[in-house]
């Protein structure tokens, strides 16, 4: 299994006076760079065998075996309204864990770890098309590209709709 | 007894450990009121529980040392060393008298007068000392002075203590005591739950990674691994039995409670019950102990208030006035089966009936088409209680349903038997375990899942209706209106392709195969036809809860990760009947009832019976073993006479008696029960055929009729394969073919009035034997059960001959008949056994045991032959009473 585990000792350790900063996992959901927390997420995969789980809401992909624990995968493109991918493009999960569940979040790519100063963060604007306002805390302003960080949460918030 | 005791020297080997630190504290901190107080505390749950178990040495001493710490507590004494001292000689006592009782099961012998005396000596004498306790701090020397004598003897009188108690008795027993001591403390450890839960996780996944590295080693050629991975998985298996036996328990643990219960509700109630507990060493695992422990209470306290008749009534029904509630575990293949059954009142479906219209639950229309047994089950429905008035005891409505809801829940089963003035019995069958189950894995749609192998009752393959060249015998699948259906041993089961339920898409290579898979499932009381592509083997998983995402498709009960490391779901059939409208689980309608397969208990009276239909669609049921042969009749063959229709049969002519009342002539044969009176020794070879509208089944059931039909030709009514049955009196049916058929050809009234007990706990089999006994002229008397048969004997009744089941419960027939031989006014009396089963092992240890004769159950002729000959043999003057 090409599992990658962070250690997170390293990375989530605030630094000087970005201490309000946060640090992301950057991640590409069709073209779209996306950070999420570093500090939820336990495991980075690379392409996993998934067991369709019938009679699931659409977001939810199936389920795959994480070390002998049973992990649920959402596919995030699904979750933002972004259409699928071609078939048999190979996909990454990011693993977090909510309520003692485990959960993977299907993404494209998982690029880097990066600390964006805190002053490059911005409310979402409200021309945020509603899927993603949904699910987006805020967007960082980066070099010559802008990042969405994902709410880890609301995207879990799955149980209640379905 | 011995379980109180091992108990007790665990609790008390730890509460003395913790008196030794606790006094030393108090000795350095004599105000320390709390130490003071769990010290009392701790002495005094010793004495208490020495006084319980019957151990008078230790009970003396705890007594004296609690004594002085009592007036240490109310301040009448101080805390000095030498008081201390003394009490730990006291405890020091008590542990030595505990390591004797942890080696020989009983107090050692000694004297323990000196301890005592001067125990009692610091709590009196002191008293006398206390005011110089009391100042002590003033003039400290010269109370020194005045002290040291008691604890000097108390110091060096106090070593010699526990040697001056063995060395008399038993030298040898000093140096062997560390030993046995040694072992108490070391045998039983307390600890934590949540530690074996841990523990039973890891192994769990053990498991699961040795059965990937398992596969995975079987498509490696690489013999290197091949010889440790085969070790590993030993140990695997091996740590993972360990485990679950950490997590065992005995269900008597769960019923610990009941006899007390059972006892204040015959306060309460003012009835006379009576509890009997079999299988309570019956282990299982302590989460489903827990889990069953309420529903059990549940209905032991159902049983008693509602089931069970006050002794009055009881009286009135001619039964015993104390009722008895019977519970029985065993085990059963994985599972264990727990039965509660009364012998009351038992449900009366005419009173369920007017409660489910008053509630609304049915119509009456749907109730005319149901079962009694259908009917029976509605009390699982919620918000259901019989009860017509609700006592403080029961009947606050939140009953069977809550009941059959929690047995669910951990993937059991609940049946329930019952017959009007007879009683109630509930079999509740589940799962030794939690964690791990063992599960069929199938594929439907391109998806494997696991289907738990609790509900599995069978695998079928199955034809299509227009595949071509269906096998002969093989069953087939038929569509109603696009709604597939198997014809399954003449019963309409109804299917659900897997596929379709579970929205896969069809487009399987599988689907359109010419034969499908059948998965019959057990829903409640019905079942229930699983189509899937593929059968694969049987697997242990251990089973997770699905995510909290997934927690409203009631379809899946879990997920779990199967040997080759891919994650599959667990599919739950309650869940899947409920989902495609079969609500079986909770009344019975809809689906097939419960098949050959119904497992109601181990008892003997299972019988094979033939199922058949005749005049009315209602289902009858004749005893197998009464029945000579089937045979087909063509109509030609059939010689309709004036007032009886006959054919000729082996060379003789054969009397044919419709059971309809009349010959249906238009059809080109007849279905044809035989039976043949096999009294070759008199040369009355005769036989008759009852005529019946067709065949069903042969099924192997157990036997209770619920009597009080007016109906000729009939018994009564049982159920049989699930469904009130009819059963035949076949008495009556051969009577009409021959007025005389039991006035055994010219040796009519061989009994002459000769007085025959019957011992036979199966009400079906007394209500077989009698008529023909009676019928045969005997003057036949019937008991259900050996203690009964006893009770007549020392009453001073006579008999002829015994006629006994072996199968009994309590006292079988085995233990009977040697109680009989042993001595008393029965003791040469013949005793002939009926059974089953009459394997040549058998036979001969029952005629060790004293029986004179043994028959199988259902040979009328047998056990005429049989009782004739032993009457014979037996002294004359006995035969008339």
């Amino acid at each position: 299994m090409s599992a990658t585990a962070i250690d997170r000792r390293q990375v989530a350790e605030p630094r000087g006076e970005e201490a309000s900063a946060r640090t992301l996992v950057t991640l590409t959901i069709a073209d779209q760079l996306c950070g999420v927390p570093v500090l939820s997420v336990r495991d980075i995969l690379g392409e996993q065998p998934i067991t369709r789980i019938p009679l699931a809401p659409p977001e939810i992909a199936g389920s795959l075996n994480l070390r002998g624990r049973i992990v649920t995968a959402i596919d995030l493109r699904c979750r933002l309204g972004v259409p699928p991918p071609p078939p048999g493009t190979p996909r990454m999960s990011v693993v977090t864990e909510q309520g003692g569940d485990l959960y993977a979040l299907l993404v494209d790519q998982v690029s880097e770890v990066m600390t964006p100063p805190a002053s490059s963060f911005e409310r979402n604007p409200p021309t945020l098309p509603p899927a993603w306002a949904e699910f987006c805390s805020g967007i960082y302003r980066l070099d010559g590209r802008l990042m969405v960080e994902l709410d880890i949460g609301r995207i879990l918030a799955l149980s209640k709709e379905g | 007894m011995d379980d109180l005791l091992a108990e007790f020297l665990t609790e008390t080997n730890e509460n003395l450990a913790e008196l030794d630190v606790a006094l030393v504290r108090l000795e350095r901190n004599p105000n320390d009121g709390d130490t003071l107080s769990l010290i009392f505390r701790l002495v005094h749950t010793i004495k208490g529980t020495c006084g319980f178990l019957g151990l008078p040495r230790l009970e003396k001493v705890a007594h004296a040392a609690e004594n002085v710490l009592g007036r240490v507590r109310d301040g009448v004494l101080g805390v000095t060393p030498d008081l201390v001292s003394t009490v730990l000689a006291a405890i020091d006592q008590i542990k030595f008298i505990v390591a004797g009782l942890a080696a020989s099961g009983a107090e050692p012998a000694g004297d323990d007068g000196g301890l005592i005396a001067r125990l009692d000596a610091v709590s009196n004498g002191r008293m006398a000392g206390a005011p110089v306790e009391a100042a002590p701090v003033a003039p400290p020397s010269a109370l020194a002075m005045a002290e040291p004598p008691p604890p000097e003897p108390v110091a060096v009188v106090e070593p010699p203590a526990p040697p001056a108690a063995v060395a008399p008795a038993e030298p040898a027993r000093a140096a062997a005591d560390p030993v046995p001591e040694a072992p108490q403390s070391a045998q039983t450890i307390r600890l934590g739950v949540d530690v074996l839960e841990e523990l039973m996780t890891l192994v769990s996944e053990l498991v699961l990674t040795r059965n990937q590295l398992l596969q995975l080693a079987r498509t490696q050629e690489n013999a290197a691994f091949s010889v440790p991975l085969q070790r590993l998985s030993h140990i695997t298996t091996d740590l993972q039995e360990g485990v679950m036996k950490t997590r065992m328990q005995p269900i008597g643990n769960a019923w610990s409670k009941l006899p007390r219960l059972v006892r204040d509700l015959t306060m309460d109630l003012d009835k006379r019950i009576e509890l009997v507990m079999r299988g309570a060493d019956t282990e299982l695992d302590r989460q489903v102990l827990e889990l069953i422990k309420d529903p059990l209470t549940h209905m032991v306290r159902n049983s008693a208030d509602h089931g069970l008749e006050t002794p009055a009534e009881r009286r009135a029904a001619g039964k015993p006035e104390t009722g008895h509630i019977t519970l029985n575990a065993f085990h059963e293949g994985g599972h264990i089966v727990i039965e509660v059954g009364d012998d009351g009142r038992g449900l009366a479906a005419d009173k369920i009936k007017s409660k489910i219209l008053s509630k609304g639950l049915a119509t009456e229309a749907e109730l005319a088409g149901m079962t009694d047994n259908q009917i029976q089950r509605f009390i699982f429905r919620a918000g259901f209680s019989t009860a017509a008035t609700i006592t403080a005891v029961s009947g606050r409505g939140v009953g069977m349903d809550v009941v059959k809801t929690n047995v669910e829940r951990i993937g059991g089963t609940i049946e329930l038997v019952s017959m009007v003035g007879q009683g109630t019995t509930f079999t509740i069958k589940i799962p030794l375990t939690l964690a791990i189950v063992s599960a069929l894995i199938v594929e439907a749609g391109g998806e494997r899942f696991a289907i738990p192998q609790l509900s599995v009752v069978e695998l079928v393959r199955a034809g299509t209706e227009n595949a071509a060249g269906a096998q002969d015998g093989e069953p087939v699948l038929q569509m109603i209106n696009n709604t597939p259906v198997l014809r399954l041993r003449d019963r309409l089961l109804p299917l659900v392709n897997l596929a379709d339920l579970l929205r896969l898409g069809t487009a399987s290579a599988h689907s359109n195969e010419a034969r499908r898979h059948i998965v019959v499932a057990q829903v409640g009381a019905s079942l229930l036809g699983i189509v899937v592509d593929r059968v694969f083997d049987t697997e242990e998983i251990v089973v997770k809860p699905v995510a909290p995402i997934m927690r409203h498709v009631t379809m899946f009960s879990g997920n779990t990760i199967l040997g080759d490391g891919s994650v599959i779901m667990i599919l739950d059939p309650n869940g899947i009947a409920r989902a495609t409208g079969i609500a079986g689980s909770s009344d019975g309608r809809g689906g097939a009832t419960l098949p050959t397969t119904a497992k109601l208990g181990q008892r003997d009276d299972r019988a094979a019976m033939l199922l058949f239909r005749a005049g009315g669609a209602e289902p009858k049921v004749v005893p197998l073993g009464l029945v000579a042969r089937l045979e087909e009749i063509a109509a030609g063959q059939i010689e309709a006479g004036a007032d009886q229709a006959v054919t000729q049969y082996r060379g003789r002519l054969m009397p044919l008696i419709p059971m309809s009342g009349e010959l249906d002539l238009t059809r080109p044969s007849q279905t044809v029960l035989v039976f043949a009176d096999a009294e070759r020794r008199l040369g009355h070879d005769r036989c008759m055929g009852l005529v019946v509208d067709e065949i069903i089944d042969v099924v192997e059931d157990s036997l209770l009729i619920q009597l009080g039909t007016n109906r000729p030709g009939i018994l009564g009514k049982a159920v049989v394969a699930g469904k009130a049955t009819d059963v035949i009196d076949t008495g009556y049916w051969l009577t009409r073919a021959f007025a005389d058929w039991f006035d055994g050809g010219g040796d009519a009234g061989q009994g002459n009035g000769t007085r025959l007990l019957i011992v036979e706990d199966s009400a079906f089999f007394r209500q077989m034997l009698e008529p023909s006994l009676i019928a045969a002229g005997f003057d036949v008397t019937s008991v259900a059960s050996a203690a009964e048969a006893l009770v007549l004997a020392e009453a001073g009744a006579q008999f002829a001959a015994i006629v006994s089941d072996i199968e009994m419960p309590d006292m079988d027939g085995i233990a009977f008949v040697s109680r009989l031989r042993a001595g008393g006014p029965w003791k040469d009396l013949p005793v002939i056994a009926l059974t089953g089963m009459t394997s040549p092992a058998r036979i001969d240890a029952g005629r060790a045991a004293g029986f004179t004769d043994y028959v199988r159950k259902f040979e009328r002729e047998a056990l005429l032959t049989s009782l004739r000959q032993c009457l014979t043999i037996s002294a004359e003057p006995r035969l008339h009473a």
